[in-house]
């Protein structure tokens, strides 16, 4: 279904968020963010450095050190913000972190099992055993150019930036998400690495999933062309359009964006200037 | 984070206890008398007796040590039973369904066969029993190959030259106030000997455990290895035992003769006390490997979840020239638990190496002290020593501590001590959480990592049985 049909159809999209503030520390770091993706869409979130990116994508994934002050965020209709951070994942929630985390001595195969069975079982889908498992990572693997060996080191230990990241977008492949949240997952990619990040997540779309591209350089955008472009400055964002907003920002820079009043983000609005 | 922790800290503990039952016992208190009483319902021979009156005389000289980093009440030792015999039948409870639902849970998880639930819940059953006719089988097997392996009991009626060789040969009767404290009063334990260039073809007491459930507070354990034989030896079980017992002193002995190897598991799941600490089991062993002829080796491995204190050194005398001395250690301590454990490894032969691997876990207000001595005396040429100890710290009042002693007497000596403490982080129970997994899940996921050296070290089945168990025991009180 096309966003034309949809919104015919005035359906609700994946994900709406409403006027969302967010406090870390007392310090407001989101100051009212309205946003919409449907399924299928992907949306790239840019901005600089400091002006809320990360926050936005940890909050929707549930990190619980930031504080929702004000505002809604609906998942599917449900209210996201209610939901525990692995309720959230088993739902179809996906965060690529900006910074995988190591867990010396679980070995990398273990852990992606166990998240795995954990959203099979939440989905009362049958859960499947190491070797039927192990078969289906093995398929990925390739795909993402992962060498086997790293299925079984520990999570992420001594793993390279370039490993880190594509190990990220393997656990988003097995894990098919429904909306998919990608931390910055170009930064510290050589052009290689960047290919292959960026052929998995092309690879991944589709009109049944949502892909959020949070990132701070144009670059990325090159390789998986968004629906939808949307500025962060300041906590709000400044400026939402169409893949040729990246372009400009590249030429610009961020410094000609206003941190003023919020820029018309409703879902129909976007969609007029993308389309 | 610290919310989610406390949330999961505060949890009471599941896997409860059954409630005292009648038994067969002596008077409290301690005498000379008390002593020739329990020697006495043993049927036990002379030397028996002189040996635990040796002991006692001199127990009376002792003091309790104070050294270690636990706390407790002062222990009334006029206040215990020393010698109670296995409870009869007509007290026990008479099926499963008047066990603690909690206990069976956890058995459940555990997945402990359902006749050993019973046998570990007390049930009464019959003399006979599939498990004993399995366990006459295995006797029968090992005895072909001259293996003997029986409670101490029987082996000081049937063998007793053994017995009067080798107990004590390792732990003196004055080595330390419980360690003879259990020389005086010891009721029973297991017995092994594996003859010259044997080698027990299984792990040894895993069809037994069972059978240990009456061996009471003051246990003692002697296992020779003969020269070129090898046995493994499990000791304990996850599943919780019940015990009205709260002082525990047991005593284990193991002499590995020349080229012999002797490894050791145990797994120790006692009751912990609740949450305030109230109850729970006071484990005050010594267990003490001898390395006596050259190119012997001991490999101690323990993981150690229950108990309200454990105070424990298993420890190797590195005498044989070449031997080999090893300790892998996971200890656990929650809500109000103490540990304070490590290990001794003494080297006093040429060419003797010793590894050290300590992994200590404190949740809660639990308190985990490492306290080890690796000593080389001036005969120990080339002598080799590698510590490890890591701990982990799940929220913010619990304590770890580390203690190395190192005494090197000779200049060849190498010895090397690594020791880091670490906390779960926020970001791994997230980054897990954010995959699916529950807190509990996750937690036990990176506390099973930390641990994953030392697992390793474990027979096959029962390093299943210990991550199970540290998923239980999370489950339970940590997450």
């Amino acid at each position: 279904m096309n966003r034309l049909q949809r919104e015919s159809l005035d359906i609700a999209p994946m994900l709406e968020i409403r006027d969302l503030h967010v406090e870390v520390d007392d310090k407001p770091i989101l100051r009212g963010i309205d946003l919409a993706i449907g399924a299928g869409e992907v949306h790239a979130i840019m901005g600089p450095n400091g002006s809320g990116k990360s926050t936005l994508a940890q909050v929707l994934a549930g990190r619980e050190t930031f504080r929702v002050t004000a505002g809604e965020v609906k998942y599917r209709g449900r209210d996201l913000l209610a939901m525990a951070p692995e309720e959230r994942a088993r739902e179809g929630v996906f965060l690529a972190f900006q910074y995988p985390v190591e867990i010396p001595g679980v070995s990398n195969v273990y852990l992606l099992r166990s998240a795995f069975n954990a959203i099979r079982k939440h989905r009362h889908e049958p859960e499947l055993d190491a070797v039927d498992f192990l078969a289906r990572v093995r398929e990925r693997l390739g795909a993402m150019g992962m060498d086997q060996v790293l299925l079984n080191r520990g999570v992420n230990e001594g793993f390279s930036g370039g490993e880190k990241k594509r190990n990220e977008i393997l656990q988003m492949a097995l894990l098919e998400p429904r909306l998919a949240i990608l931390d910055e997952t170009d930064s510290g990619l050589d052009i290689d690495a960047l290919k292959v990040v960026a052929d998995g997540v092309n690879s991944m779309r589709n009109p049944e999933r949502a892909i959020v591209l949070v990132t701070h350089y144009q670059r990325l955008l090159n390789y998986i062309v968004p629906d939808a472009v949307h500025v962060l400055v300041d906590g709000r964002i400044a400026k939402s359009g169409g893949p040729g907003l990246a372009l400009e920002l590249e030429r610009h820079g961020y410094g000609g964006m206003e941190s003023g009043p919020a820029a018309p983000t409703s879902m129909k609005e976007t969609l007029k200037e993308t389309s | 984070m610290s919310a989610l922790l406390e949330t999961l800290v505060n949890r009471p503990y599941a896997h409860g206890f059954y409630t005292a039952v009648e038994t067969d016992a002596m008077p409290k208190g301690l005498s000379e008398d008390v002593i020739r009483a329990i020697s006495v319902r043993k049927s036990e021979p002379e030397f028996m007796l002189d040996w635990r009156l040796k002991a006692y005389r001199h127990w009376l000289t002792m003091t309790e040590p104070e050294w270690a980093t636990v706390e407790h009440p002062p222990i009334d030792y006029q206040d215990i039973v020393y010698y109670s015999a296995p409870k009869a039948n007509t007290d026990r409870p008479k099926s499963l369904d008047e066990v603690d639902p909690e206990l069976l849970r956890t058995y459940d998880r555990l997945g402990v066969p359902l006749r050993e639930r019973e046998l570990l819940a007390g049930v009464a059953v019959d003399a006979v029993f599939d498990s004993v006719s399995v366990a006459t089988t295995f006797k029968e097997k090992l005895s072909r190959l001259g293996i003997i392996f029986c409670s101490f009991s029987e082996a000081v009626q049937q063998h007793p030259d053994l017995v009067r060789r080798y107990l004590g040969s390792v732990v003196p009767y004055t080595d330390n106030f419980f360690a003879t404290l259990n020389s005086a009063v010891f009721s029973d334990g297991s017995f092994c000997y594996i003859p010259p260039g044997v080698r027990c073809p299984v792990e040894l007491s895993t069809y037994f455990r069972i059978n240990a459930r009456d061996t009471g507070q003051f246990e003692r354990t002697l296992i020779i290895a003969d020269k070129g034989a090898y046995v493994s030896y499990l000791e304990g079980c996850t599943a919780p035992m019940r015990d009205e017992n709260q002082l525990h002193a047991a005593v284990v002995e193991l002499v590995a003769l020349e080229g012999a190897q002797i490894r050791y598991a145990t797994v120790q799941n006692w009751y912990p006390g609740d949450r305030e600490g109230r109850g729970g089991i006071y484990n005050f062993v010594t267990k003490r490997g001898d390395c006596r002829e050259a190119n012997s080796k001991i490999s101690w491995t323990q993981v150690e979840t229950g108990s309200a204190i454990t105070w424990k050194y298993p420890s190797v005398v590195l005498r044989g020239d070449n031997s080999v001395g090893e300790f892998y250690s996971v200890a656990l301590t929650n809500n109000h638990q103490q540990a304070d454990t490590g290990t001794k490894m003494t080297h006093l032969g040429r060419n003797t190496r010793s590894t050290i691997l300590s992994k200590g876990i404190a949740a809660g207000h639990g308190r985990n002290a490492y306290r080890g001595l690796v000593k080389v005396a001036n005969s120990a040429i080339g002598a080799r020593n590698y510590t490890q100890c890591d701990s982990l710290l799940l929220g913010d009042q619990c304590a770890a501590h580390t203690f190395p002693y190192i005494e090197v007497k000779h200049p060849s000596a190498k010895v090397e001590h690594e020791a880091s403490t670490s906390r779960i982080g926020e970001d791994q129970l997230f980054y897990c959480m954010q995959r699916g997994l529950s807190s509990e899940d996750a937690v036990s996921m990176i506390v099973n990592g930390f641990c994953r050296e030392v697992f390793k070290e474990l027979p096959m089945e029962f390093a299943v049985e210990a991550q199970k168990l540290l998923g239980v025991s999370l489950e339970g009180s940590v997450g």
